[in-house]
């Protein structure tokens, strides 16, 4: 078998601001090429932390403490600065969580779209714009001549992700994180854009990583899923796996949680006391009492 | 809220931003106002010697302190009057808009040179360069600035380069100031991150990506500054520390009406208004482009 093209093994995480609690407990992962994983979880179970650990955007609030993080065998939290950018954009690459912000609101698409390909393939600005030009089109915007034209703010919402995702694709790079690409979306254009990022993903042979808090993009796009929960692994396997036959009680809390479309007047299953009960006792576990000492 | 933005934000429409920018600035009286009177301004430098009635500098002792149009005793062709020495005051006036505007602009426009650079360096790289730079700041705010523009001109020695050297020396740190505050912001919002992640070097981010976003409060700031620094030099004028007195500046202009205001009230009154028009007009339109910028970038 073939080494993984990324694998985190024993990652951890503290926050420095609320007096050491942990982000990260031990986390462990490995992705293939090619492959799509949903990295699942609420707010603050530390699937944000290691997309951001990964891209080397760690805010300076939150401190790694222990593990690895390899790509193609080398360990991105060690490497020297220098290699690291190298990697950056090149082999890994980011579609950010708000189309909004993500882009320079003061410069045209076209610049920003031409940057990486002139930068760090060395293209003449024509063969730069050539590229961009069929970038767009393959993301199926309409008319890209005018799109590299404008600026953000003349664009929509769906225009200005599939734009980012035509970025994060455009060094063919063999990684892309996608950091909840989709919440900040109208539920129409969500669709749209996660059929877009797989249909990408399966054209270039891209690994995803693919960020988000919703069970049903995970059924829709993930080959794999790790489900994070208080900065610890839940439950990981294949896609259909886990969501048919979950082992946790929280797993299964979850999918219960989720709307059923088939019966609509069902209403929603909130997660049981007892399973967050249970949770907070499997964190209090193994190691994570060692750093609650003090 | 994102879906809404989603939903009304507009179709493409080519060059937006400029045509909203022109048009919001066109919608301002103050702006239109005040630019057309600083454009004025600028023709009447460049073209004084063909503009201005009289020889500035000719004295005519048999003409001095005449009054100006409708008072009793005015001598036709000088139409602001003449001073003690009898020189045509609208001509004084109209070349004297040459020292003001160059120190504006060149004093103003060196201020923002070195104060934008090391408030984008301190802003964006942080740690020992912030802390180097931002106490430097502090240090040099603690002085009083006309003082120490008096100071460093009595050292350098009197002369237009010294004034302009005085105000650049003195008045970096507002650029710098602000530049940082600015930088540091941008350098929090998602695209600085978004271009990190590309692997793109610090120092290309900061001036591609940065650099644009600090743009609009810079040339705000710049207006203001050249404000500032047409006051700086009727200031230095006033007190004898610019130019040559065989120059005419509003400033010393000031200074000599002010000896014979009892005899001559126009001397001293024509070059205040010119200082405080122009004054008045550089804010306006600092205002008028900080106001207009503002929403199409943080739209």
């Amino acid at each position: 078998m073939m080494t993984p093209l990324l694998s985190i093994s024993g990652l951890s995480a503290i926050s420095l601001r609320e007096r050491g609690a942990p982000i990260l407990r031990d986390v462990s992962l490995s992705l293939a090429r090619g492959e799509v994983r949903g990295l699942v979880g609420e707010s603050g179970a530390g699937k944000s932390t290691i997309a951001k650990a990964l891209l080397g955007i760690l805010p300076g609030t939150v401190k790694v403490t222990a593990g690895e993080i390899r790509f193609e065998g080398r360990d991105l939290l060690t490497m020297p600065q220098k290699d690291f950018r190298a990697i950056m954009g090149s082999d890994i690459a980011l579609i950010p969580q708000d189309p909004q912000t993500a882009l320079n609101p003061g410069r045209r698409i076209e610049a920003q779209l031409t940057d990486g390909l002139r930068l760090r393939r060395g293209m003449d600005a024509k063969n730069a714009r050539e590229r961009a030009l069929s970038l767009l089109a393959e993301v199926h915007i309409r008319d890209p001549e005018r799109v590299l034209k404008a600026y953000p703010h003349e664009l929509s919402g769906g225009m200005r992700q599939r734009i980012m995702i035509a970025s994060a694709f455009s060094l063919e790079p063999k990684l892309v994180v996608a950091d909840e690409p989709t919440t900040a979306l109208d539920v129409t254009v969500q669709k749209q854009i996660l059929r877009l990022i797989r249909g990408m993903q399966e054209a270039h042979g891209t690994a995803v990583i693919f960020v988000t808090h919703d069970l049903g993009v995970v059924a829709k796009i993930c080959d794999t899923v790790t489900l994070l929960y208080g900065g610890k692994v839940i439950e990981a396997g294949p896609t259909a796996a886990v969501l048919s036959h979950p082992r946790h009680a929280y797993t299964r809390a979850l999918i219960a949680a989720g709307p059923r479309y088939d019966r609509p007047d069902a209403g929603l299953e909130p997660v049981p006391q007892a399973v967050f009960d249970q949770l907070q006792a499997e964190l209090a576990m193994p190691f994570s009492s060692e750093m609650n000492h003090g | 809220m994102a879906e809404r933005r989603a939903e009304t934000s507009s179709p493409l429409s080519g060059d937006r931003v400029h045509q909203s920018l022109w048009s919001t600035l066109r919608r301002d009286p103050k702006v239109l106002f005040a630019g057309g009177f600083l454009l004025l301004l600028v023709l009447l430098a460049i073209f004084a010697p063909f503009i201005a009635p009289k020889d500035p500098l000719e004295q005519d002792l048999m003409l001095g302190t005449l009054p100006p149009a409708g008072g009793s005793g005015y001598e036709p062709g000088y139409f602001l009057g003449t001073d003690d020495l009898g020189r045509d005051v609208l001509s004084r006036l109209i070349y004297g808009t040459r020292i003001a505007l160059l120190v504006a602009f060149i004093a103003a426009g060196l201020a923002a040179l070195f104060g934008t650079v090391l408030g984008l360096l301190a802003g964006w790289y942080g740690g020992l360069v912030d802390i180097v730079i931002s106490r430097l700041v502090e240090i040099w705010m603690a002085f009083p600035p006309v003082l120490l523009s008096i100071l460093l001109v009595a050292v350098f020695g009197s002369g237009v380069h010294s004034v302009i050297a005085a105000i650049v020396i003195i008045d970096w740190t507002r650029f710098c100031r602000v530049i940082r505050a600015e930088t540091m912001g941008q350098a929090r919002l998602d695209y600085v991150i978004a271009a990190r992640t590309m692997g793109y070097p610090k120092l290309r981010i900061l001036i591609r990506e940065i650099l644009p976003n600090v743009l609009p409060v810079l040339v705000a700031l710049l207006s203001l500054e050249m404000g500032i620094a047409v006051i700086v030099e009727a200031i230095l004028s006033f007190v004898g520390l610019s130019v040559s007195s065989d120059t005419p500046t509003w400033g010393g202009m000031i200074a000599q009406g002010r000896q014979i205001i009892y005899q001559g009230w126009w001397v001293l009154t024509f070059p205040l208004m010119a200082l405080f028009a122009t004054v008045l007009a550089f804010n306006q339109l600092g205002d008028g482009l900080r106001r207009a910028l503002d929403p199409v970038l943080k739209r």
